[in-house]
């Protein structure tokens, strides 16, 4: 019986093995250092927060992995011999392969900042990283402030985390408002406002030069580059973005660059070795999507095309129309298609931009200027359809049509007040009148 | 997980306690039979003491705070994450519970005399109301809509930015005012030589309200003229008439969680213990053994006090023909589902289905052929049975009682059985369902914990199916907490509501269709 092992036990991994488990009878071994069940990431700080405990975070109850035949190895994959096909893992032992998916995912970026490595200090990304946080940011009375590097999605969460056990926290973000690589900016200005109101001490536009260490190795402070100042603080999170977590393969002959490179199969240089999931680098990567995707449905996506493939129906990763979601302390934000910041925009994406004047509600919507072309949508604090969204932007919609009938794509739960209106009355006061 | 422990309350919070601990501390010295005069004076006291304490608390943790989910510290706070003072309130409600079932006269009931402890404080309440002293039936409904109403305007803060939970929660907290308290004491005051209406909330429906067709209440609304009969035959029409088609339209949750009582309480009170449910599939199948054999009990029981009486032909309908006139329902309803709606029946339920069915028809059959004793038990028998287990123990003393250790929801998940049938015509003939939003699903679990019924909502939501669960009384909060906007309750036609999937919305279209369609 052939056996599939899969390293990494993350949503990637596990949806790999659960459709290969559907479709055939092989051996299937599920390898993670990090836990013994999968659980979901994005849900980490819920845990630290209180909503949830460990085992609420864990999908699937324990019984489904062995009630599957989905064997877990609890390891440390160390080297990778492609040529006998085997794993070598840290304390030696090995394991036997006829066909290998890499789904291993991220880890947190450094770079190279002195300290980054002191106790205290630490990314917002494993399990490993939750504890160390638990452990160095208890409460307001061990901890009397948490200093985070780098804004972003994961940033913004480990500061709604501190300050849900009301620990002061003061951000460090790289960019001149929140998150403007992404969002373009009105939004991004909302968002800042929004930080403030939770009483986050939001520094834009600065650098972080060092951390300093008290007599025992711990963080202790941090030196903000560009005005030298010193901040007191008892814990530092690096939340600077993640990168493919591929260092053990350095020397199994699989081809690497930023991430495991594959094709459009998900297949690497070698044969029998596919890499899916957040560590993958797509070669041909598909319309704007960047080679890299650490996005939690695209590698759930990955999942499901690979097993196809190990299962002798070789399938195309072929992801639709960009579409991606979060929250930003109370703002939900939702998007779909692509709106980008004027710094990242083709010369022919317009954008109309509505923001409600008192509650924190916004929408943009980007379409081609000549064409009139529907691009995207982002919404912040309402939902909206992927379904439909998906719908129109496959049909090519135009733009006026979309504002038009922004209603039918409203997914806010019944009784909710409603923005459709002032949105379409807003636009064509602002664009209909030119066209 | 250390966590902040739970000592984090601000010196508001500590304030509000206190006040509404004396309140209670009032109504426990009056239980020493310690003349409190004048009572009408004491109880308003205790009773807004009691309501204030709990709303002032709810001020001082939510008023400061941006609209938006709380839930922050609930498995670190004792209360809410079986702690040490979960068992305590446990233990408490469980005591009251047992004492106002069991041994009234502790609360101050006196046969034939006047009240004397709580009972007796409350007497000048139920006086204004109804003209008749009180009963600790008056002691638990006052305090009950106190309750609901504080804990109402404790969840509507908490809740303040969905509207669906603001209009919900003023929806349970009317009708418990109305239905459950205020109508049936002006009915009663409105009682005398020509009228001899029965207590009656008129919201509490049959099965739930086990004993609306029992013989002293068909007596007393026959005896009442136009207005008992008109009640007697809106009692009948609620659950044959009434319940089928609002729960086509909304799902059981126009019920559940809009009017019902019970609900009101575990919706209101209940709130902070919502997460204790247990998600686990062996839960679920417990769940729905339990639940379909209480409604089997509760019809059985019920067909044998009816016929009970029926059969001295006193009455317009006569025994036999009201016999034969429930089997053929059953028959009839039983045979319908399993033609047209069998394959949407897990295994276990089907089986569970025609066991009751062959048993109940068999125990018709030896009574109408053999002359064997309706259901082997004498009626009295199967309906003192029924009170004390599902009435007082299963409802009472461990559906509330147990709250901080089992969750909100207990009763409703594994005994009710209205909810049972609202949830068989829900699960089979709505237009209700929880839908699920493409693609955007990251399996974090909000949903699944914070769903009171046990329902494994993520389970659904990640494979971007929707949510139609015979269980689900829609109180909306899965899609409340969820941090991606993936749930939305709604009602749409029925063609598609269960749509099962393989491959969610976002990846390769083909395979999209290739995987789910070779699952059919």
């Amino acid at each position: 019986m052939e056996h599939i092992a899969i390293i990494g036990n993350g949503i990637a991994g596990v949806t790999a093995a659960r459709h290969i488990r559907k479709q055939s009878d092989y051996k299937i071994t599920l390898i993670s250092a990090e836990t013994e069940h999968f659980f979901s990431r994005t849900a980490l700080m819920y845990v630290y927060m209180g909503h949830m405990k460990w085992q609420h975070i864990k999908p699937y109850e324990d019984w489904f992995w062995d009630k599957n035949r989905i064997e877990l190895k609890q390891g440390y994959v160390k080297t990778v011999d492609t040529d006998n096909k085997q794993l070598l893992f840290e304390d030696q032992s090995h394991l036997k392969y006829d066909k290998l998916i890499i789904a291993c995912g991220s880890k947190p970026n450094k770079f190279g900042w002195p300290g980054q490595d002191l106790d205290g200090v630490s990314g917002m990304y494993s399990k490993q990283d939750l504890e160390t946080i638990e452990h160095y940011a208890p409460n307001p009375e061990k901890c009397k402030r948490g200093v985070i590097v780098g804004g972003g999605l994961i940033g913004i969460e480990l500061a709604e985390m501190l300050r849900s056990r009301d620990i002061p926290v003061t951000m460090l973000v790289r960019e001149k408002s929140f998150w403007n690589g992404v969002l373009p900016d009105g939004e991004s200005q909302m968002i800042n406002k929004h930080i403030l109101e939770h009483h986050i001490d939001l520094r834009l536009g600065v650098n972080l030069e060092c951390i300093n260490a008290d007599e025992n190795g711990k963080a202790k402070s941090v030196i903000v580059k560009e005005t030298g100042e010193e901040i007191e603080c008892d814990y530092v999170g690096l939340t600077a973005g993640v990168s493919p977590n591929i260092d053990f393969l350095k020397d199994s002959g699989i081809e690497t660059g930023k991430g495991v490179k594959v094709n459009k199969y998900l297949e690497t240089n070698i044969e029998d070795v596919y890499a899916i999931g957040d560590c993958a680098e797509q070669q041909e990567p598909t319309g704007n999507r960047p080679p890299v995707e650490a996005v939690w449905y695209t590698g759930r996506m990955m999942g499901e095309v690979v097993a196809q493939t190990v299962c002798g129906r070789k399938t195309a990763y072929k992801p639709g129309h960009w579409f991606n979601s979060a929250k930003f302390l109370d703002i939900e934000y939702q998007t779909y298609g692509w709106v980008f910041p004027k710094r990242h925009c083709e010369e022919y994406e317009k954008h109309f931009h509505w923001r409600h004047p008192e509650d924190n509600v916004c929408v943009t919507l980007s379409y081609h200027k000549d064409t009139r072309k529907f691009l995207g949508i982002n919404t912040f604090g309402i939902r909206m359809r992927h379904e439909v969204f998906d719908k129109w932007l496959s049909e090519e919609r135009d733009i006026d049509d979309v504002v038009k009938n922004l209603k039918q794509a409203n997914f806010d739960p019944e009784f909710f007040k409603t923005y459709e209106k002032d949105i379409y009355k807003s636009y064509k006061n602002q664009l209909l009148v030119k066209a | 997980m250390t966590g902040r422990a739970a000592d984090s309350l601000n010196a508001q919070q500590k304030i509000a306690a206190i006040i509404g601990m004396v309140g209670l501390l009032i109504l426990g010295i009056s239980a020493f039979n310690v003349q409190l005069q004048p009572q009408a004076l004491w109880l308003t006291l205790s009773l807004i003491m009691i309501a204030g304490g709990v709303v002032w608390y709810a001020k001082a943790s939510y008023a400061g705070t941006e609209p938006g989910i709380k839930n922050d510290g609930v498995f670190f706070k004792s209360i809410s994450s079986r702690g040490f003072w979960a068992y305590l309130t446990g233990v408490g409600l469980t005591s009251f519970y047992i004492i106002l079932y069991f041994y009234p006269e502790y609360l101050g009931l006196v046969k034939d005399g006047e009240n004397t402890g709580i009972i007796a404080l409350f007497d000048p309440l139920s006086k204004a109301l109804s003209g008749n002293p009180a009963s600790q039936w008056f002691v638990y409904g006052t305090l009950y809509t106190l309750v609901i109403l504080a804990f109402g305007i404790k969840f509507i803060w908490k809740y303040r930015h969905s509207k669906y939970q603001l209009i919900r929660t003023i929806s349970v907290m009317f009708f418990q005012t109305s239905f459950a308290f205020l109508i049936p004491e002006f009915m009663a005051r409105l009682n005398g030589d020509k009228l001899n209406l029965p207590y009656y909330d008129l919201k509490n429906i049959w099965p739930l309200n086990y004993y609306n067709f029992d013989q002293y209440r068909i007596d007393a609304m026959i005896s009442s003229g136009d207005i008992g009969i008109a009640l007697l035959i809106f009692g009948l029409a609620s659950i044959f008439i009434i319940t089928p088609i609002l729960t086509y339209f909304y799902g059981k949750r126009w019920y559940c969680s809009w009017v019902c009582g019970c609900g009101g309480l575990a919706e209101t009170s209940g709130d902070s213990f919502r997460q204790l449910s247990d998600k686990s599939l062996f839960a679920w199948r417990v769940e729905r053994w339990v639940i379909h054999s209480v409604l089997v009990f509760v019809t059985l029981m019920t067909t044998a006090v009816v016929y009970s009486y029926l059969k001295t032909d006193q009455y317009w309908l006569h025994g036999d023909t009201f016999l034969w006139a429930v089997g053929i329902l059953l028959t009839l309803i039983f045979a319908g589902v399993m033609i047209f709606k069998r394959d949407q029946f897990k295994k276990d339920a089907k089986i569970g289905a025609v066991a009751y069915m062959v048993v109940i028809l068999a125990l018709l059959g030896l009574h109408a052929f053999q002359d064997v004793q309706l259901f082997l038990f004498d009626s009295y028998k199967l309906r003192s049975t029924y009170g004390f287990l599902i009435g007082s123990i299963f409802s009472g003393v461990i559906g509330t009682g147990f709250y901080p250790i089992f969750g909100n929801r207990v009763w409703c998940r594994f005994g009710c059985p209205m909810a049972a049938i609202l949830g068989f015509q829900q699960r089979l003939f709505s237009k209700f369902r929880i839908t699920t939003n493409g693609g955007q699903c990251i399996s974090c679990g909000n949903c699944s914990t914070y769903c009171e019924m046990g329902i494994d909502v993520r389970a659904y939501a990640q494979k971007g199916e929707n949510i139609v669960r015979s269980s689900c009384v829609g109180c909306g909060i899965c899609s409340a907490v969820c941090p991606r906007g993936v749930l939305n309750l709604e009602n749409d036609s029925l063609n598609g509501r269960i749509n099962p999937k393989e491959i969610l919305l976002g990846n390769d279209v083909d395979l999209m269709d290739y995987v789910n369609n070779s699952k059919n």
